[in-house]
């Protein structure tokens, strides 16, 4: 079987994706397959139809590889690929969608409010800061509506703290989303086939607790699977992870970030291409379920090839 | 595990080559891994900013980021020729490890490089390091306990701050202006360092067209410092890759002159004027911390490339080293005035940046309430990349402002392009912040035509 495997690209995360994509490829050949790496740049359509591999295992993150682009490009080749459709790709990517579509379903997330750009160059959004604030408290965090790893991603201690807050997450996108602050414990659900896999709970260093560039890093923050839950706790957040998964339309794989707090659990956001490096959490989680890499990489590409008739758009 | 800054090289990056892997990590080992390692890797640079900084060597992007001479301009069948040789007539010794200080041949080359500089320094007091980084490596490691403190400018050279860190100095960065380090800081930390009974190891310096701010130490701060470090029997480290490199006004003395080699320790390199690719550097030192830093440099990596030594000899030999650097003085003052004509058209008037009288770097900073190392990502996507100024400070924090903008590696085409793109991102960030604080101020950038008026400001003291 040729499986091609989508890295790189010019997106932020270009290094992970490349990290991931490495050892992608090694597991691919392992399975006795053929590996094809292709970085994803302006000759990535013509060298899939050269190419016509029998799937493509996309390993690529962040906006371009993980918000629906790659994905519409495969289903108009007609060709199978890993993770999620189209239209959950641009669900999950975009955080104030994402959040929308969870509430109307019923599923916690921390309040907030969102706007772009223009809302404050041409709208005088910025009026309606102090109400937002009094509304979410402090401190706050700011985000970037679409942007993958914490880049971006910054708290507010108090209302001094919130414009340059938000001219950071600006750098970043054009849209971003003031976020209530829940206090408690960060957990990781990775969902595979729709199954929720061990918890990883991510700790932070004390001194690194406000800086998520931090929660990145082994030796900076500690990473805890299967997380050490009171059992109905474990399996509260694991049903939501899974429920989230559903609601957002996933399928494949995905990863679901969830803050375990004093009211219950709350989704903060689900990644629809986690990371794939050594030290990245689905693939901890896959480990701690009994399934190694290879394993893991076997079965997203056995799901990739089930995939249920298309979401083509386009007629056929 | 550093991918220094100075390293960003803009090469390619396509399909790596097919080659095998061991197995992959497994999270126990990760758990295991995180247990092992030591402290002072947690002081080391997050990878995000590393992963961002990768990036900057995409082919598409105009990278003011490195530190890279423009090699281009060496000419090809000279080097043809003088490599040609060495496989004729010395391929050999030129193939066989040499001794740990250096060959003798090597240091009457680096004699000469001195000399241009006024200094005339003993053979003996010399050691061919793998470049100047190295150089600054052996020195911490020579003289530096855990917790010693260690005076260096603020900013800093960004490749020093790793080294400073990993062997778990206790840094100090004193502030510098249009005349460099602020030697009147620099007497009130010494003074607050003696009322607690410490005294500083060594003073980091890059007294001339300082890497990153382009500021060079004025000869009044140059005798003073000199007199400092008598006083205090504390060492100077200079650090001085660029002195050569100089497009408008008299030179200054180095510190070494000065000081006459008693406590300078001196640190030179051909990076910057011939190739950095050869990784050749030097450290001028008394003889017996030379002899402490021959023993770190054994147990590093017992010599200097052989083989680039003897290139340093077969281009020495042909005595065209002086006019190669004025072909490159020539190229670099018609890029830094580029740099600078462009700042004025391109930088919104909330913009400062230095005005270097040689080197490869100016520094600009922006108001405060723009953090660089973000912007550094908005300038990503209009292809254009700089070094963040956080990466000039110890702390991580410092410097957020400020970033780092190179002259010599890019066309002045470029050069200008670059300027235009990042001004641009400047601007739409200042006037976002206007905005949402309700100061409506209009920051759009001068017009194309406009006459320049920005103006140079010095370094803010910081």
């Amino acid at each position: 079987m040729k499986v091609a495997v989508l890295k790189g690209g010019s997106s932020l995360e270009r290094e992970v994706s490349l990290r991931s994509a490495a050892r992608v490829e090694d597991a691919i050949a392992a399975l006795g397959h053929e590996a094809l790496g292709i970085d994803a740049g302006p000759d990535l359509v013509g060298r899939l139809r050269e190419e016509r591999p029998d799937v493509v295992f996309i390993a690529l993150h962040g906006p371009g590889g993980e918000d629906g682009t790659v994905q519409e490009l495969l289903e108009i080749l007609d060709l199978p690929y890993s993770g999620p459709g189209v239209a959950a790709c641009a669900l999950c990517m975009d955080k104030v969608a994402a959040k929308h579509e969870m509430r109307t379903a019923g599923i916690p997330t921390p309040d907030w409010a969102a706007f772009n750009a223009t809302a404050f160059r041409e709208l005088g959004a910025g009026e309606t800061l102090e109400e937002i604030e009094a509304r979410l408290g402090f401190p706050l965090v700011v985000k970037p509506a679409r942007q993958g790893s914490s880049l971006g991603v910054e708290f507010a201690a108090d209302r001094d703290g919130v414009p340059e807050a938000l001219v950071a997450a600006f750098s970043y996108d054009d849209r971003v989303l003031l976020e209530r602050y829940v206090k408690g414990r960060e957990l990781a659900v990775s969902v595979l086939d729709g199954e929720a896999l061990p918890i990883v709970e991510a700790i932070p260093r004390k001194e690194d607790f406000f800086n998520f560039a931090a929660r990145y890093e082994i030796g900076r923050t500690e990473y805890v699977c299967p997380a050490e839950l009171a059992e109905d706790d474990a399996g509260r957040v694991r049903d939501l992870a899974r429920r989230t998964y559903e609601t957002l339309g996933c399928s494949g794989f995905a990863r679901v970030d969830l803050i375990l707090g004093d009211s219950g659990p709350e989704v903060l956001e689900v990644n629809a291409i986690p990371g794939l490096t050594d030290t990245s959490l689905f693939p901890m989680a896959a480990e701690a379920a009994g399934i190694d890499f290879n394993g893991l990489v076997e079965r997203i590409l056995e799901s990739a090839r089930e995939r249920p008739a298309s979401e083509a758009t386009l007629p056929a | 595990m550093s991918e220094p800054i100075e390293g960003e090289s803009g090469g390619r990056r396509g399909e790596p080559a097919p080659r095998r892997r061991r197995a992959h990590t497994r999270t126990r080992d990760l758990e295991r891994y995180a247990g092992l390692f030591a402290k002072r890797t947690q002081a080391m640079r997050s990878s995000a900013m590393r992963d961002l900084m990768a990036i900057t060597a995409r082919p598409e992007v105009i990278s003011l980021a490195g530190g890279l001479p423009d090699t281009s301009t060496f000419p090809a069948e000279s080097f043809a020729a003088q490599m040609t040789r060495i496989a004729h007539e010395s391929s050999a010794e030129a193939l066989q490890y040499g001794p740990t200080e250096g060959f003798e041949e090597t240091k009457a080359c680096i004699a000469q490089v001195m000399a241009a500089e006024g200094m005339s320094p003993d053979p003996d007091d010399l050691i061919v390091t793998t470049g100047g980084q190295q150089a600054i490596d052996l020195i911490t490691k020579t003289l530096v306990d855990p917790g010693d403190a260690v005076i260096c400018e603020a900013p800093t050279y960004p490749g020093a701050v790793p080294t400073f860190c990993s062997y778990e100095a206790d840094v100090h960065q004193v502030s510098t202006d249009d005349d460099g380090m602020r030697i009147d800081d620099l007497e009130e930390l010494l003074a607050g360092l003696a009322r607690e009974g410490r005294r500083p190891k060594f003073v980091y310096s890059v007294p001339s067209f300082q890497n990153p701010a382009g500021v060079t130490l004025s000869e009044e701060r140059r005798r003073r410092l000199v007199e400092l470090a008598r006083e205090h029997e504390m060492l100077i480290v200079e650090d001085n890759p660029y002195g050569l490199l100089r497009y408008d006004g008299d030179p200054q003395p180095t510190l070494y002159s000065l000081d006459g080699g008693d406590y300078v320790l001196y640190l030179g390199t051909l990076s910057k004027i011939l190739s950095p690719g050869i990784r050749i550097g030097w450290v001028a030192a008394p003889p017996p911390v030379l002899e402490k830093i021959g023993l770190g440099k054994q147990a590093a990596d017992l010599c200097t490339s052989t083989l680039s030594q003897y290139f340093v000899h077969e281009y020495f030999g042909e005595s065209r080293w002086r006019a190669y650097i004025s072909d490159l003085v020539e190229i670099y003052r018609e890029r830094r005035d580029a740099m600078l004509d462009a700042l004025e058209r391109h930088f919104p008037p909330q913009a400062d940046w230095t005005r270097p009288e040689g080197g490869l770097f100016l520094w600009a900073t922006l108001p405060d309430y723009i953090d660089t190392t973000d912007l550094l990502a908005k300038a990503l996507r209009e292809n254009v990349a700089f070094v963040p100024g956080r990466s000039a400070y110890v702390d991580g924090v410092s410097g957020a402002s400020s970033m780092r903008l190179n002259f010599s590696a890019s066309s002045e085409a470029e050069l200008r392009e670059g300027i235009r793109r990042i001004g641009h991102v400047i601007s739409e960030q200042i006037q976002l912040y206007e905005t949402i604080t309700g100061e409506h101020r209009v920051a759009a950038p001068p017009d194309e035509d406009e006459e320049p008026g920005g103006e140079v400001v010095p370094l803010p003291k910081r």
